[in-house]
């Protein structure tokens, strides 16, 4: 813990800063070399960084106009809030705890909605779980199915917390990389164009292959995987007997007519598939934090296991104003007035916004089908300005995202936060940019980019 | 925009993946027999699957049932609080994520009320995490800080998540049990209830991480007294251990007690982590809001754990808390302060239920604290033969009994004992008094009609 003198004297001083007037110094200097054992379980060991916490703290240092955050700038419809009000004001009884493993109203509109969406007969008590965000339902997942020794494949580029999350529970995981077939010259990239080579995601099945963790819509990557893709995936899963967690946040954040398929739907994969959804995503309230899991009751029994032993209860209010607002869209399903008809729509305007504007300074981005996000190729910078201040082992798009926050006023996320350690050089020219902004934030990122041409050489 | 759901062909060589599958029909298994051979349970969460209050509460959701089981206040919360919340929930930003630890004027707000009592400035971003309730801050500190093959001491009875989460860290639970003083016609107390301090030297070896602390003590109502704690405090020193001191109910202490924060004794900041609750305080334990409060070598791995299980707590709750805490922060001292208030109306319902239970000629134990009361029902001698499951401790049986013949449900204490150490405590059952008039005056009425038919 303490290398030097120095560290030992500056570590010394901090305590006699923070102290109150009148403790004794013996006490303080007690307290520094109190614990000799090891702390912190082995459970943490790999896990404890967290690459956003210094991203966030920049775009909040600089004046930027911040792309980087995964999360909306405009408030959630007013049928939303408003559901959130009634459960504040209606019954007190909910300020306090509800079932432990949903709110009633809330596992019965999901399984009245999802059941018809997957074509199965979805029973609220044995095959919905609530959860504090689809990130809960994740961690719920990994801890009551994956083992010491399991492996659990991981589709590249990932949403982070699947790699971690696979560590904290023993298991091991094993990448398989989306490739970028190539286009016509000029032509922009799509992330259609991304695909898995079956024969490589194969041979990634062992027989200690456990889980896979699918996304779709993909975040950083915005693809939106095929029915062929879907069913590649589940000939697999059937064939090796593994569980596909299927994370799903984003399925109503599809554009250009694409389609999104919940791949729980396909034959023989209801009985292993986790189907994870979010309220946050679904109504532009992350703040909310509700998410759930779907899926059978055999591993759903397992997953409520983990949840009884964890936090319990999830909170009730935002359960109700969650279930209030699945009812305003089960009474609108698939017409205009829908929020899953119209924010597919707004925000397909938003992205194509963007699409049009990063280009006018060199950035390249890849056409997203869906998701939050898209990811621009900043190959051009990296040949034209290849040294970038940062750290030694530092890849080269979080040296630009840094550079683009201190010198352009943009804010956004270096791709290979998305990448296992050994692949990130391999994927460091790509950043990753939320389209899911307020009209007059994208004018605000207009006008950085405009002064960014201009400062470009000719 | 969305598929309808749609059948797919077959295709040749998905044949031959699904001819695998199918055999299973041929040798007469069902498909899910011969599918779920790999599909199975992770190794921590083995033998946890039970859950007594899924098993109660499902008993006493019956609305003709008077539920003085679940620790669940029917009052309602402080108007203030509703109404905070109330104004939140219109503002724009906070229904967005906000900051994983804790919420900034969240974690301000706990630093400031809690630094009141301790010696040392609380960082609020290094020395506070905000949790799912306090249940989650009790997840988050076993996960990050105790590791397989590690020993934790668990005072019996104990809150039963306890021996489960140890578990599930593939820990060992050691379990040492509050015994109590011969009382001989004096009233029953929580402070009769103490531990043996040799009996607690001697659970501590090479491989203890920690001991669970709860005070105010549930199920019993025990507040630890000063020496109580000192002698916990000297033997995590002398042992090298830390504290988890789950403190819940700190508010909830009754005339004549006082709450003290073992990790205000010499040497146990560094390794103690103190658990809070605003279930607890504020009578909202549906915001499911907690902390955890210690030294930041401690801490941070209980946030590293928080980054990889729920990431963030909802924002517009904490918020709304944060606001209920300026309110009360500042008037501390006055007998408005729902810290103060609380306390002093639940006194009352405290007495209210010691009075109705000796009625009915049990003993209660008259806790010190908390919102809880213990008493021993075996006196009333209930006929619990049409209970069939002859497996199941005293106390299951006689509030099944009692839900089903009464129409009154408590909580059985054995629930609080482990395995081997059931039958010390099946003698026990556990009443909630958190519960507006109109309950009371309910349970009353059956107390009642339950003295009358036994003379």
């Amino acid at each position: 813990m303490f290398r030097n003198v120095a560290a030992i004297y500056l570590h010394l001083a901090g305590l006699l800063q923070r102290k109150k007037a009148g403790t004794s110094l013996t006490r303080c200097l007690h307290q520094t070399f109190a614990m000799a054992k090891r702390l912190q379980a082995r459970r943490l060991d790999g896990i404890d960084h967290n690459p956003w916490v210094e991203f966030s703290r920049m775009a909040s240092e600089y004046d930027v106009v911040n792309l980087g955050q995964g999360f909306p700038d405009f408030p959630p419809p007013d049928f939303a809030v408003q559901a959130f009000q009634l459960a504040l004001s209606s019954d007190y009884m909910l300020n306090q705890y509800t079932k432990a493993f949903g709110y009633p109203p809330l596992t019965e509109i999901l399984a009245s909605f999802f059941g018809k969406l997957l074509g199965q007969e979805i029973d609220p008590l044995k095959n919905v779980l609530v959860t504090v965000g689809a990130y809960g339902a994740l961690f719920t997942a990994f801890q009551a199915l994956v083992d010491e020794g399991d492996e659990v494949i991981i589709i590249e580029p990932f949403f982070d917390c699947y790699e971690p999350m696979t560590l904290m529970a023993g298991g091991r995981p094993v990448f398989v990389t989306l490739k970028l077939s190539p286009t016509q010259d000029g032509e922009l990239d799509s992330a259609s164009n991304w695909q898995l080579d079956p024969t490589e995601l194969a041979s990634k099945f062992t027989s200690r292959t456990k889980a896979l963790v699918l996304n779709t819509p993909n975040n950083p990557l915005g693809k939106v995987f095929s029915e062929a893709e879907l069913e590649l995936v589940a000939s697999l899963c059937q064939q090796h007997d593994v569980i596909c967690i299927s994370d799903e946040v984003y399925q109503w954040l599809v554009y250009d007519g694409h389609q999104h398929i919940s791949i729980a739907s396909l034959p023989g994969m209801w009985e292993r598939t986790l189907t994870i959804g979010s309220a946050g995503k679904s109504f532009s309230a992350t703040g909310w934090k509700v998410g759930w899991a779907l899926g059978p009751d055999r591993l759903l029994k397992h997953l409520r296991t983990v949840h009884q032993n964890t936090i319990y209860h999830c909170p009730t209010q935002g359960q109700a104003a969650v279930a209030q607002s699945f009812q305003h869209e089960q009474a609108r399903f698939g017409q205009a007035s829908s929020y899953f008809v119209q924010l597919p729509e707004a925000v397909q305007r938003s992205r194509d916004h963007m699409v049009r504007s990063l280009q006018s300074v060199g950035l390249r981005p890849v056409i997203p089908q869906g998701s939050y996000f898209l990811i621009a190729d900043i190959s051009d910078f990296k040949s034209k300005m290849p040294d970038l201040p940062g750290d030694a082992e530092e890849p080269y798009d979080s040296r630009f995202v840094k550079w683009m926050i201190r010198n352009k006023g943009l804010a956004a996320i270096p791709a290979s936060i998305f990448y296992s350690m050994p692949h990130r050089k391999h994927f460091d020219h790509y950043v990753r940019f939320c389209f899911v902004k307020d009209e007059s934030t994208l004018q605000a990122m207009d006008e950085k980019l405009q002064r960014w041409k201009t400062e470009l050489r000719p | 925009m969305f598929l309808a759901q749609r059948r797919l062909c077959s295709l040749d060589s998905r044949a031959k993946f699904l001819k695998t599958i199918y055999s299973s029909k041929i040798l007469g298994l069902p498909a899910s027999a011969k599918m779920s051979l790999k599909i199975t349970n992770a190794k921590r969460i083995e033998g946890l699957d039970s859950n007594v209050w899924v098993e109660f509460t499902k008993l006493a959701a019956d609305p003709s049932v008077v539920n003085l089981g679940q620790g669940l206040p029917d009052i309602s919360p402080p108007v203030y609080v509703k109404e905070k919340l109330s104004k939140i929930a219109a503002i724009d930003s906070l229904n967005q994520y906000t900051r994983g630890f804790g919420h900034p004027s969240l974690v301000k707000a706990l630093a400031c009320l809690y630094e009141k009592f301790y010696q040392n400035q609380i960082n609020p971003n290094k020395e506070i995490l905000v949790t799912i309730g306090a249940y989650g801050s009790l997840f988050n500190a076993i996960q990050g800080l105790i590791d397989k093959g590690d020993e934790v001491i668990i005072i019996m009875p104990f809150y039963d998540c306890y021996e489960p989460m140890v578990r599930m860290a593939g820990a060992t639970p050691v379990f040492i049990p509050l015994r109590s003083k011969p009382v001989d016609g004096k009233r029953w107390s929580s402070s009769d209830w103490t531990l043996d301090p040799q009996e607690l030297a001697s659970k501590f070896n090479s491989k203890t991480k920690a001991i669970i602390l709860n005070t105010p003590h549930n199920p019993i109502g025990k507040v630890y007294t000063k020496e109580e704690l000192q002698v916990i405090a000297d033997l995590c020193i002398k042992n090298d251990t830390l504290c988890i001191s789950d403190e819940v109910y700190e508010w909830l202490v009754y005339t004549g007690n006082k709450h003290l924060k073992i990790a205000t004794f010499p040497g146990m900041w560094e390794r103690t982590i103190t658990i809070g609750s605003a279930g607890k305080t504020f009578s909202v334990t549906g915001w499911k809001l907690g902390w955890s409060i210690g030294p930041n070598h401690l801490i941070k791995h209980l946030q590293t754990v928080q980054q990889n299980s729920v990431y963030t707590c909802a924002t517009p709750l904490q918020e709304a808390l944060a606001q209920a805490f300026w309110i009360d922060i500042k008037r501390m001292d006055d007998p408005e302060c729902y810290f103060n208030s609380l306390p002093k109306e639940l006194e009352v319902k405290r007495d209210r239920m010691v009075h109705l239970l000796e009625s009915l000629g049990l003993k209660p134990i008259v806790p010190d604290g908390g919102y809880f009361i213990i008493a021993d029902v075996s006196l009333l001698d209930a006929d619990l033969s049409d209970m069939k499951d002859s497996n199941e401790p005293y106390d299951y049986k006689f509030v099944k009994w009692m839900t089903k013949n009464k129409k009154l449900s408590a909580i059985p204490v054995s629930a609080f004992c482990n395995e081997e150490t059931k039958l010390q405590f099946e003698k026990f059952v556990r009443f909630c008094f958190i519960k507006k008039d109109s309950t009371l005056d309910a349970a009353e009425e059956i107390i009642k009609a339950w003295i009358r038919q036994k003379s």
